[in-house]
């Protein structure tokens, strides 16, 4: 299940370690990030709450770029 | 400029006032290191709290923490030297604002105008109700509704004319400047803009499966395919700043031990100040910004000439083409069957194709209709009766109370016709009058009239070789390859073969990438099976979308030549960006070692290289004369 989320992030380096954050949160396949038009694309595991992972997605982005913003 | 952005730049205006200020004020002492905090804290605060948080978090080789470590280091060494030169860590710490600054306004300007470029989303659709016309959202109308286009909108779902005749700019679509007629009955599709008149639609799709939601989705999501240069600087970016601060430690400890055991004096505040300014070039933002936006740029400019790329991967293979493989029907010719000469005719020749479309008028094969298209003008069916096919020869009916046969030779050996051979490569329908022979006429697919130039001009693009294939028989395959100059040809495939004679192809290349070309109709494992699938005309054909992995809006081969090209021109950028970016930087990394370059010169040489790469990448947008 790939699902879509407008986010908000000012650098392009921060773009790619809020994505290795989202890769790594558990029950999430694969995460990309498109700095360029500012969105977040997510693969979930099969079964899980997506609003719930989304969180800890959140969550885990928030440690590394304190700034950034997803449109949960 | 957002809110914040906004925010940043009153910031960088007030902490430039006071810096000038304390400049020229006369103050000294505690006060004077006292008013320079302040107009450190007002332009870094958010950095240092950043830093902070990053240490709170278990991420120390994180730019804002490098940038903390650097000015409140350059700070506490001004303390201890007693030099009042606090100035520098304020410098340090503006340029880098500034760039951040710059870096999130050009890149939000371009990703705006960028997006403006694909500004084909239709707003609203007119819907009658009561007789009134009213505006509602594309997503509520559905399948089957009738919608109505004024002229100057543009259309917001595929569909078909159900009332009206108009003229249709295509160019958001296709790049095609030409504009486009359209009647009653003709299919129309969204994102073209009406020109003239009222038309009245009935609507095929939804929004949401419409050839414009479609494409914006496809634009939207091409970049985030990632290209190889993209992950190589996403990797380099996680090796540069651990690197640069291992060595920047490296620099400030190692020196001045070597020069205490060697009985020198040990200057650790010049080798301090010396690691510092490699703490200051360590953010790889320039490169990190640069890159993707360079792609993203190619990728705006192509989709504006019609020309969409899938992903950021597929211009980077583009690039690096070295074969066309090209599937002949549809592609380089117009794949529809005209009638190309009369030849021996022994009565007018439109009096020769009105008989033989009168007598083929029952049929639906292909050739009939183009008889007809030729013909011009509509059939009197009641002119024909008894009409008797006879398959793998032709036709015999009854025209005006005439015997007309029109048929291949055998047709004309089974009426005792004479005939004369033809020598033309194409279908060639003889016709026979109550038994006399009167001309035969030559019907061939037409080569489109960009086709040779587009060879050409994929020969001046850097293309090696030039291959089409073909399903039709080896002559007519060899003369349409011999006629555009093509270097290599297969005939008589049938679509498997096509697979078959692709991978024979990338087995046999050694270097380069190759790129299939068709219409995306019947060789979408073609299409996949290259390393890089090209489909044309594709403009309202699902199918194609799906299959390739760049899409031709319109089927003008010279668009080939063009996408290679653009892709060229981006790709060069992005090498010209990395090396450029890395070099400056190693340069500042070796000058700062060296003690011979200022902190100043660091963050300006930094921010300077960022505006240049970001500059730079914003020039792959400009492709339209490429």
């Amino acid at each position: 299940m790939k699902k879509t989320y407008n986010i908000e992030v000012d650098c392009a380096n921060c773009a790619n370690l809020m994505e290795g954050a989202a890769k790594k949160t558990e029950g999430v396949i694969n995460a990309v990030v498109n700095f360029m038009t500012q969105k977040m694309i997510v693969e979930f595991e099969e079964g899980v709450n997506e609003a719930k992972v989304m969180k800890s997605v959140l969550k885990a982005c928030r440690k590394v770029e304190p700034d950034c913003e997803i449109e949960i | 400029m957002t809110k914040k952005q906004k925010k940043m730049l009153a910031r960088i205006l007030v902490t430039a006032v006071m810096m000038i200020l304390l400049m020229i004020l006369p103050v000294s002492g505690i006060p004077q290191l006292i008013l320079y905090l302040i107009a450190y804290i007002v332009i870094g605060y958010d950095i240092l709290r950043k830093a902070f948080r990053g240490i709170l978090n278990g991420r120390v080789f994180d730019e804002n923490f490098l940038m903390a470590i650097a000015t409140v280091g350059a700070f506490a060494l001004a303390i201890y030297e007693q030099s009042g030169e606090y100035s520098e860590a304020i410098a340090v710490m503006l340029f880098y604002q500034i760039g951040e600054l710059f870096q999130s306004y050009a890149v939000g300007k371009s990703r705006r105008s960028i997006s403006d470029l694909m500004d084909i989303r239709p707003d609203y659709a007119n819907i009658e109700i009561d007789g009134k016309l009213t505006q509602v959202s594309p997503d509520e109308v559905g399948i089957g509704s009738i919608i109505v286009v004024q002229p100057g909108e543009k259309i917001p779902i595929d569909g078909i004319i159900e009332e009206g005749t108009s003229t249709l700019n295509t160019s958001a679509l296709t790049g095609e400047s030409l504009p486009r007629d359209v009647h009653t009955g003709d299919e129309v599709i969204s994102g073209c803009i009406n020109m003239t008149g009222l038309l009245k639609i009935r609507t095929a799709k939804e929004f949401g499966e419409s050839t414009v939601s479609k494409i914006l989705d496809l634009v939207e999501n091409a970049s985030s395919r990632k290209s190889k240069s993209e992950d190589f600087i996403s990797k380099f970016a996680r090796i540069y700043t651990p690197a640069v601060c291992g060595s920047a430690l490296a620099l400030a400890i190692i020196p001045p031990i070597v020069r205490l055991v060697m009985g020198l004096p040990a200057e650790f505040d010049d080798w301090i100040y010396r690691a510092l300014t490699f703490l200051v070039i360590s953010c790889p933002c320039a490169l990190v910004v640069s890159i993707p936006l360079s792609f993203f740029a190619g990728i705006g400019g192509a989709s504006k000439e019609g020309i969409l790329i899938k992903g950021s991967n597929y211009l980077e293979t583009l690039s690096e083409t070295k074969y066309v493989v090209f599937d002949k029907t549809g592609t380089l010719t117009e794949g529809s069957f005209e009638v190309n000469a009369i030849h021996h005719g022994t009565i007018d020749n439109s009096k020769l194709i009105e008989l033989a479309a009168l007598a083929e008028s029952a049929s639906s094969h292909p050739i009939s209709k183009s008889l007809q298209h030729a013909c011009g003008k509509e059939l009197d069916r009641s002119r024909v009766s008894d009409i008797s096919e006879i398959s793998g020869e032709g036709v015999i009916a009854y025209v005006d109370g005439h015997s007309v046969a029109v048929g291949n030779k055998k047709l004309m050996q089974r009426v005792g016709s004479e005939y004369i051979s033809c020598h033309s490569v194409g279908t060639i329908i003889h016709v026979a009058v109550d038994g006399s022979y009167c001309g035969h006429i030559v019907i061939s697919d037409v080569i489109k009239p960009n086709s040779k130039e587009a060879i050409r001009s994929l020969e001046q693009s850097g293309i090696e070789k030039t291959i089409m294939l073909s399903g039709d028989s080896k002559a007519v395959a060899e003369s349409v390859a011999d006629e555009l100059g093509i270097d290599e040809v297969h005939g008589e495939l049938m679509p498997d073969d096509k697979v078959t004679k692709v991978e024979e192809l990338l087995e046999a290349k050694q270097s380069g990438k190759l790129a299939f070309v068709g219409d995306g109709i019947n060789d979408a494992p073609v299409l996949s099976r290259a390393d890089i699938g090209i489909a044309m005309g594709a403009m309202g054909s699902d199918a194609a979308i799906e299959a390739a992995d760049v899409v031709l809006m319109d089927d003008d081969p010279m668009k080939i030549a063009k996408a290679i090209r653009i892709s060229k021109k981006c790709l060069r950028i992005v090498k010209e960006n990395i090396v450029f970016a890395i070099g400056v930087k190693l340069v500042c990394l070796v000058l700062g070692a060296l003690g011979m370059a200022s902190m100043w010169l660091a963050i300006f040489a930094d921010v300077g290289v960022m505006v240049l790469a970001v500059l730079n990448a914003i020039r792959a947008l400009f492709v339209r004369k490429l």
